[in-house]
């Protein structure tokens, strides 16, 4: 290493990249660049998972004991909202997307840039408008609604500040239309010559997915949240059902939203595997038409099961019945994606690097949450379920098992690419085990204390169930280190890591023909594609070629 | 078509016809957007309906059909002289896109002046929801006009906020580059007529509901 060679900004010399085009603040802030805006994405969702993280830290030490020692009802109920706001709209869902997506769809289909590189930088400052709010309902005094907003408590019962964080998540669902429009074109507009549809990397099939449920699932979001607004604003009564409006009203309209929201949440982490997997085992992707299509079948059908969250509400049996069943039908194509994982890993060339721990980890947590999704599909079930710690836990083991273990996984595979620079190996790989033990420790105990009964969002609970929540709050310490642990390395390597190569991990992609840190416009020449994606061995290598041999020739 | 003047490239675009499906395509994305938002809307006013099918028409009956139907001839006629102001451009008419454009302004702003009136005429009627002098009780007027005091707000944000991209045009056109940039004509064109296209909706379900 060379004494010049620490240090952020430190650069080779003569190195020009996305990085050394200007280092002045205002460089970044007006910056059209889709690097630099994934940068800036980066820094702001990683300040607000640290802040949903703290109020989690805080629900998790009040749990500890049986009795509310610790924080009042009152602040539990704001430390759980405000957990939950944070974290769904101002970390999961810009995650994957907002950062690895607006970092790497444009070098992965050899673009220059995302279609509207302007209205790319104006999502990030809506994002940071909304968050503005959100944080300003907090630091007034919070809000104790739920990340539901149910009605009519929300529009007519709390004294909290519901209409500053509703009209935040009115402001932050815009920030995300933004990034699905701009995506979308740049799928269908930008691809260049020899990128076909059949030729796209499984990460760009995954955002093309997320995208259409984000641009067509988040306006009713805000919809739903302008009438909130309208009633505590104006008194319309459109949910008070005293004055004839109707409750159940808002449930359907904020889960015609917030269902497809978890498959926001859930596709880029899917896509983010789908990568890691064939290069750190070797393989092409098994099977990988039926991935897409996949893919798509599940952001379909993710429209049309939103009433499986209101079977308790008291809506129409029939009703129930079929969103039970879609419910039970979405889960086809999510297996077939477990079980193309696992095909392609078959008699691949296993790396257990860090990136392929989380992915591995990934597809564990994300078939145990999607396994247990399906007993609260069911009617009967769900009926004795509903609103207890096993709902609690089934989700955390889609979004934080599976969708912050990708985001972590992926982070790290494309780390030398956008920084330039290696991590530590035996660090990351550590904390990869690290989380996956301390995510089971925190979350599993859960299962059982839902299904002995316990419900979800109260900071009291009878002393029987204490045991199963010292080993949650227990195991969230444990989560709380490994969560940690990545910011210190990532950090350190930053300043002292060793350069990277262009392509450390010997993975196929465009991004990786490109320098690394790239260049500001990506590619010196654009590039051409002549082979399919995931050219790691020829087809006859593959098990079951002769098919395989025929997929290739009608490509 | 084969005519069009040279347009300004923009990142990452190389070639115009590129940068012109782009353009529209996104445009056509965000009306996606914006039809799915107005769909809860429509959504809201059929369960009210269908609730309460006599209250809601009684509610209905006190609509201003005069004035709104007047606002259904201004929001016509601008999509009309706004689509001619289009055209023109992109056969450079600098001087019919100019008329296009200001009759265009001129239109839309009737259509917020007349609606403000009709608010005010509402309110003086005391119907609005929560007014103490509201005059019915049943649930589907109740419904009706809470349904009609959002959505023509919401319409009415969206007319503005349409103006101000037509506003834009007149201004591209005194700095001289609305040649170069007709897809910005174009694309405003297209928000344009969807928010008239939205209101040509309400206008029977809010004015002819009750009738």
């Amino acid at each position: 290493m060379r004494s010049d060679d620490t240090g952020l900004f430190a650069r080779a010399p003569g190195e020009r990249s996305y990085l050394t085009e200007g280092t002045t603040l205002r460089s970044w802030l007006l910056s059209t660049d889709h690097k630099r805006i994934a940068i800036l994405y980066a820094a702001s969702i990683t300040m607000f998972f640290f802040i949903g993280g703290a109020a989690a830290t805080v629900i998790r030490l009040e749990l500890f004991t049986p009795k509310g020692d610790l924080v009042t009802a009152d602040t539990y109920n704001r430390l759980f909202t405000l957990h939950g706001v944070i974290m769904v709209w101002f970390f999961l869902v810009p995650s994957i997307p907002a950062t690895l997506g607006n970092f790497l769809l444009p070098l992965m289909i050899g673009a220059k840039d995302v279609a509207f590189p302007r209205l790319n930088l104006m999502s990030w400052y809506l994002y940071v408008i909304a968050g503005c709010f959100t944080l300003a309902a907090l630091l007034l005094g919070g809000v104790d609604t739920g990340w539901t907003f149910y009605t009519p408590f929300s529009t007519l019962y709390s004294n909290s500040y519901v209409l500053l964080a509703a009209f935040g998540i009115f402001v932050v669902g815009f920030s995300s239309i933004a990034t699905g429009i701009n995506f979308i074109a740049t799928v269908h507009l930008l691809r260049t010559k020899g990128m076909t549809w059949m030729r796209l990397p499984l990460f760009c099939w995954a955002m093309y997915a997320t995208s259409l449920v984000m641009v067509l699932a988040t306006p009713v979001l805000a919809m739903a949240m302008l009438l909130i607004c309208a009633e505590r604003l104006l008194g319309l009564p459109i949910f008070d059902p005293r004055a004839g409006g109707d409750p159940l009203l808002f449930q359907h309209l904020f889960w015609f939203y917030s269902h497809p929201a978890v498959y926001i949440m859930i596709l880029p982490a899917m896509g983010v595997v789908s990568e890691i997997l064939a290069c750190e085992s070797r393989r092409r992707v098994f099977g990988y038409q039926f991935m897409v299509y996949a893919m798509l079948v599940i952001a379909v059908i993710g429209f049309l099961v939103w009433g499986h969250h209101m079977f308790v509400s008291g809506q129409s049996p029939f009703a129930s019945m079929i969103f039970s069943f879609l419910s039970f039908v979405i889960a086809v194509p999510s297996a077939i994606k477990v079980f193309n994982w696992t095909g392609t890993l078959y008699r691949g060339t296993i790396r257990f690097s860090a990136p392929m721990l989380y992915a591995l980890g990934f597809v564990g947590l994300f078939t145990l949450g999607g396994l247990t999704g399906l007993f609260l599909a069911s009617i009967p079930v769900d009926v004795h379920l509903s609103d207890t710690y096993f709902v609690v836990a089934h989700f955390h083991y889609i979004m934080v098992g599976g969708s912050v273990s990708a985001f972590f996984g992926g982070l790290h595979f494309w780390w030398p690419k956008i920084t330039g620079r290696l991590y530590s190996e035996t660090f990351a790989r550590s904390a990869a085990l690290w989380l996956f033990f301390g995510f089971n420790f925190t979350f599993f105990p859960q299962f059982i204390l839902g299904y002995l009964g316990m419900p979800r969002r109260y900071h009291e609970y009878p002393p029987e169930f204490q045991v199963w929540n010292v080993m949650s709050s227990t195991g969230a310490a444990v989560l709380a280190v490994g969560y940690l642990m990545p910011l210190f390395y990532l950090t350190y390597s930053l300043f002292h890591g060793e350069r990277a190569p262009d392509n450390p991990h010997q993975a196929t992609g465009l991004e990786w023909t490109t320098s690394s840190p790239p260049p500001k416009h990506n590619f010196l020449v654009p590039p051409v594609v002549e082979t399919e994606a995931y050219a790691y061995h020829d087809w006859d290598e593959a098990p079951g070629a002769a098919d395989e041999t025929m997929q290739d020739e009608r490509a | 078509m084969s005519s069009r003047p040279v347009a300004t490239l923009v990142e990452p675009f190389e070639e115009p016809e590129r940068q012109h499906e782009a353009m529209v395509f996104g445009l056509w994305l965000f009306l996606a957007t914006e039809i799915l938002f107005f769909g809860g809307f429509f959504f809201l006013y059929a369960v009210a309906r269908l609730q309460d099918p006599s209250g809601f028409a009684a509610g209905g009956h006190k609509a201003n059909l005069l004035l709104g139907t007047v606002n259904t001839l201004l929001l016509m006629s601008s999509s009309a002289t706004l689509t001619v102001a289009e055209r023109a451009i992109q056969a450079e008419w600098r001087r019919a896109a100019r008329v296009g454009i200001v009759a265009t302004l001129a239109l839309g702003t009737a259509f917020l002046l007349v609606k403000g009136f009709e608010y005010h005429e509402d309110l003086s009627e005391h119907l609005f929801p929560t007014m103490p002098a509201f005059p019915f009780t049943a649930v589907g007027a109740i419904r009706f006009w809470s349904f009609y005091w959002t959505i023509t707000l919401v319409h009415a944000v969206h007319l503005t906020i349409g103006l101000a991209f037509v506003a834009r045009l007149l201004w591209l056109d005194r700095v001289g580059t609305l040649g170069p940039r007709w897809m910005v004509t174009e694309a405003t064109t297209l928000y344009w007529h969807f928010v008239d296209v939205v209101w040509l909706l309400l206008w029977p379900l809010l004015y002819l509901a009750g009738r």
